[in-house]
Formats: structure tokens, C-alpha cells, sequence
């Protein structure tokens, strides 16, 4: 068994041990999408007259941010957090005592998350499909890759995190000090149209607000939101090189 | 241990390591030769750990020349990494990785593995495959260390502060197993700084202060090294001035060293009197141990509880360091 599938098999096998772990991960988006849809008042009445979105409800233009908002919450909170916990109790340093370079666990690490973020979305969205009928993508190959690329550009974002956090504490109050910032910009008060216009051209350059951009252009419009894919693309080519410079073992 | 000279697999010269422009290592020089168990010694912060990381390529040295197995560790880390088993300090495993687990996992990581499950049966941790690393004891823990350690069939094993923390019997099986490992071929360096267990373990030892070899010599070659190799240790049946007891010690000869020692190492005790708590240790030549009980008896202060003893290790540690090296002997 070569060295990566056996750490990707025990790591994996560690990510389902932590029970709280895989159910915040798994069903975050889910109850996220089901809780908005009827817990707040209007979310399910048709919203009325902007153009482009007749006919859509509040829930529908959340789809695409609870997504993100998904992404997000993989890629800032739960991967950052195991390279935190790994330092902190010296699993790193032991780690580093192997001929394992560090690049297998942080691909290790990557695939698990990406693998429970899948998921986590293919459930929230049947989910909510069953639940309240939400509203199917115009374009779904878009929505595809806005999500992939979401996901690429915000888990190496989350590998800067995980490359130099100290502390499992640390990552998580590093973690939510970017968590936050970027829900804003992914329009999470103000989804699809509602948000200002000045706030969305420049959300379309930044993390998580590019792909939640992309993934609403995909499920509500017709063009090609190439700004939007080509700022994701750019924020991995910078932050991979990053972290692969600033990893540390101890 | 065989008599002729086995053949040098690791050499470091004038090793230099600082962090942040605080050396941490100045000047340190040693051989390893195989199949020998080699002590590493020195108390807390002296640079034992900085330079068995530098030897293994996991910190890289300002300075010196440092050479394991041919290979340069600075610049063939990885390629050394498959052939040095590390156990260091301060490094856990994920608390719900079990161990037969962490053993399947660290032998993939090399070329030539040896059988998981066997390593773990030899070292007494057959029956504990399933349990989680959070659920092993602390003897446990170590021997799942070591067996990491030895998982990928090294050549050299370095082993860091290993007993620390243990309970006697559980050090003493550690004592036992590394020999084992030993008698396998294994070349072991053994960083500690507990006297006793380099005395028990290694052929040699190579004394390291404040970041450079005091001495390298074997175990009993220290003690011997070291001027006459008595000790002294008694009590004073009444409380006395410490002034009154250097007094009455000034005109012995041969005594080299003078120490009161608090009964629990407590800050309470006043330096300026030594009471009949406190254990008072006399180090010196083999003609010191009359005159000084002499000197006591005519100054009138009554030595109780006298006990004269070869030197150990950890006396003659003390003699060259001016230092003790276990917390567990440390001044007030």
C-alpha cells in the first residue's frame, strides 16, 4: 500500500470517528436550507419584480449562497482545525520524523474535505428540492464548476491556515476571523440581486464572493461569469505556493 | 559488546545551532559506531535534543559538519529519514487512531517495513491493537513510540528522553527492551538526562553543557575520570549556621564539593542555616572522608545518617558541570 492511500484511508477513518465533526460538516447545509425555507417568514413567497429573478422565491437565491457558505465552513473551520490539533500535540513533529514529505497529508487532508463537502451538498440540495421544491439550475454544468473551483480556491486558502496555525484554538479563531467577512461577501445578509452593486464588483474578485457569484450566475442567468472563475483560479495559483513555502512541522 | 572498535556510522564536528540568535548548541563533536548504545547526556536546555534533530536532518545546522550513514541529513533528509527510526519528545498521535493502526500507517511511509504486529507483540502491545491511542497508559504510549520508531527497520534508532514520566517498573521494562533492540543490531542514541539509566544502558556517553561536549568516554571511564570518586552524605543532628559548616570544612583537602541539599528541593528552606532536614553532600577524593568527619566532630557538629559511596555517574556529572542534571536532585 503506497504511503498517500494508506494516510487518506486513516485519516478518513479519523474524520468519521469525530462524530460532531462529520455531522456539523454533513448536515450543516442541509438544516442551513431547511431552517431558513421555514423558519423565516416570506423566504417561500415569490419575491416579485426584478428583473431577471420573476418568478423566484428568497429560498431559491439562497441555494447557490448556502453552498458556499458550505464551502467555506469545510475549508476555514474543520480542515485548518485538524492541522491545528496536529501541531499543537505533536503529531506534525512525530509526522516529520518519517521520509512522509508534509505535501501527502495536506493532499490527504484535502481529499477528505472536498469528498465530506460533496456530500454535504448533494444532500442539502435533494433536501431542499424534496422539502420546498427549490428552484433547478438554468445552466448546471456553470454551477458545477463555480462549486469545484469554490471549493479549490477556498481549501487552499484553508491550506495557508493550516500551514503555519499553531493551535487547534488558533486555527479556529483565524478560521472564523475570515468565516465571517467572506459569508458577508458571499451575500449571506444580501444573496443574488439584493446585494449592493458597488459591494458585488468586488466581491466578484474576492474569496468565496467569486464563487458564490458563479454559482448564482449558473443557476439564475445565462452568461459566463468569467471574472469570477478566472479571480478563483488566480487565488490558487498564489496560495498554494504559499503554503507549500510557510509549512511548518512543529 | 564486543572489544575491538566497531566501525563509525555517524560523525558530527563543531556543531552550531542557534534560534532567533540564542545558541542553542556551540560546539559539539561526536562519533557513533555500530551496534554501540550511545549516551547523550546533560541536564534540561543543554542542546541534546537540538543536536540529535540536527543529526537527523529535521533541523538544519548554522554550522559544522555533520555525516550519518554517508549521507549529509541537511541535504538527504528523506533518504536518511528511511534509515534513522526517531522517537522524540512532545509528539502524540491523533487520540483516536488505534494502535495497531499508527503501526500499519508509519510502515507504509518506508521502503522496507518491518511486520507491525510483531514489532507490537515483542514489545508487549499484542493485546492492545484495537485501543485508541487516548486509551493506552503512559508506558504504553512509549512503547508504541518506540515501536514507530523501529516500524521502519532503521539502522539507527534515536531515542529521546524515553522514561520521562514513567513509573519505576515501567522504565526499567524500557531498559530492557532497548537492550533488546540493541542485541537485534540496531545502533541506538540514547538522549537522556537521567544518570542512571545512561550508567544501566550505554557503552559511551558523550557529556554535553550549555551547548558543548564537556566529555565523551564510557560510563565507567567518567567516573574514573573524575578525581578520587567519594562521596560523602550525612545529616546535622541540630541546626546549624552554613557559615559555622563551611568553617569546619575549610581545612580538608581533598573535599572538591560542598552541597546542602533541601529534603523536597523546596525554595522555602533558607540558604543561611542548614537544618537536620537537609542532606549534606560531600564530594571529593578517596582521603577526604576522615578528616572531614573529623573536622565536623571537633567544630561540634554532629554528622547523623553518614553514608560513603563510590561516585555515580551522576556524581561525576556534577563534578564536571558544576550542576545536577535530574530536576529531581536540583538546589533550592
Amino acid at each position: 500500500m503506497t504511503a498517500l492511500r494508506a494516510l487518506t484511508l486513516a485519516e478518513g477513518r479519523l474524520y468519521l470517528r469525530d462524530a460532531g465533526t462529520v455531522f456539523f460538516a454533513l448536515a450543516f447545509p442541509t438544516v442551513l436550507l431547511v431552517l431558513m425555507a421555514f423558519a423565516l417568514p416570506g423566504m417561500r413567497e415569490p419575491i416579485g419584480d426584478i428583473p431577471g429573478f420573476a418568478g423566484l422565491r428568497p429560498i431559491d437565491l439562497y441555494a447557490p449562497v448556502a453552498v458556499a457558505m458550505a464551502i467555506a465552513t469545510t475549508s476555514l473551520t474543520t480542515f485548518p482545525a485538524v492541522f491545528g490539533t496536529y501541531r499543537e500535540k505533536g503529531v506534525l513533529r512525530r509526522l516529520s520524523t518519517t521520509p512522509l514529505p508534509a505535501s501527502r497529508l495536506l493532499v490527504a487532508q484535502v481529499s477528505i474535505n472536498i469528498a465530506a463537502l460533496v456530500v454535504a451538498v448533494a444532500v442539502a440540495l435533494v433536501a431542499a428540492s424534496v422539502a420546498f421544491d427549490v428552484a433547478a439550475p438554468s445552466q448546471p454544468g456553470v454551477v458545477l464548476v463555480g462549486f469545484l473551483l469554490g471549493a479549490v480556491h477556498m481549501t487552499a486558502l484553508g491550506c495557508v491556515l493550516a500551514a503555519v496555525v499553531p493551535t487547534a484554538s488558533s486555527a479556529n479563531g483565524v478560521g472564523m476571523l475570515l468565516y465571517f467577512p467572506m459569508l458577508f461577501l458571499a451575500g449571506v445578509w444580501t444573496p443574488g440581486p439584493l446585494m449592493p452593486a458597488g459591494l458585488a464588483e468586488v466581491a466578484a474578485y474576492l474569496p468565496l464572493g467569486a464563487a458564490a457569484q458563479a454559482m448564482s450566475e449558473g443557476w439564475f442567468g445565462d452568461g459566463l461569469p468569467v471574472t469570477q472563475m478566472l479571480a478563483m483560479i488566480g487565488w490558487t495559483a498564489v496560495l498554494i505556493p504559499v503554503a507549500a513555502r510557510m509549512f511548518r512541522w512543529r | 559488546m564486543t572489544s575491538s572498535p566497531a566501525p563509525v556510522i555517524a560523525q558530527v564536528e563543531h556543531l552550531a545551532k542557534s534560534y532567533g540568535g540564542v545558541p542553542a548548541v556551540t560546539d559539539v563533536s561526536l562519533e557513533l559506531r555500530r551496534g554501540e548504545i550511545l549516551g547523550v547526556l546533560g541536564p534540561n536546555g543543554a542542546g541534546k535534543t537540538t543536536t540529535v534533530e540536527c543529526l537527523t536532518g529535521l533541523r538544519v545546522r548554522d554550522a559544522g559538519r555533520v555525516e550519518v550513514l554517508g549521507l549529509d541529513p541537511a541535504r538527504d533528509g528523506a533518504a536518511l529519514r528511511q534509515r534513522v527510526g526517531c522517537q522524540l519528545q512532545e509528539s502524540e498521535l491523533p487520540a483516536k487512531l488505534r494502535a495497531g493502526e499508527a503501526l500499519d500507517l508509519y510502515g507504509s511511509f518506508y521502503d522496507d517495513p518491518a511486520d507491525g504486529r510483531e514489532l507490537a507483540a515483542r514489545l508487549g502491545l499484542g493485546g492492545h491493537l484495537d485501543t485508541p491511542y487516548a486509551g493506552l497508559s503512559g508506558g504504553q504510549k512509549q512503547r508504541l513510540s518506540i515501536a514507530l520508531a523501529l516500524v521502519g527497520n532503521p539502522e539507527v534508532a534515536v531515542l529521546d528522553e524515553l522514561t520521562t514520566g514513567l513509573d519505576p517498573q515501567a522504565r526499567r521494562d524500557t531498559w530492557d527492551l532497548i537492550e533488546q533492540v540493541r542485541d537485534d543490531g540496531v545502533t541506538i542514541v540514547l538522549v537522556t538526562h537521567f544518570m542512571d539509566e545512561a550508567e544501566r544502558l550505554c557503552d559511551r556517553v558523550v557529556l554535553i553543557d550549555q551547548g558543548e561536549v564537556v566529555a565523551t568516554d564510557t560510563p565507567a571511564g567518567l567516573i574514573a575520570s573524575v578525581q578520587g570518586g567519594q562521596v560523602l552524605r550525612l545529616r546535622l543532628a541540630t541546626t546549624t549556621p552554613r557559615r559555622a559548616l563551611d568553617e569546619a570544612l575549610q581545612a580538608v583537602d581533598e573535599l572538591a564539593e560542598l552541597r546542602v541539599t533541601p529534603p523536597q528541593a523546596g525554595p522555602e528552606t533558607s540558604p543561611t542555616v542548614v537544618t537536620p532536614e537537609d542532606e549534606v553532600v560531600l564530594r571529593g577524593g578517596r582521603e577526604m572522608v576522615g578528616p572531614a568527619l573529623l573536622a565536623l566532630a571537633r567544630a561540634g557538629l554532629e554528622p547523623v545518617d553518614v553514608a560513603a559511596e563510590r561516585m555515580t555517574l551522576e556524581d561525576a556529572f556534577v563534578t564536571l558541570t558544576g550542576r545536577t542534571a535530574s530536576p529531581s536532585y536540583q538546589e533550592a
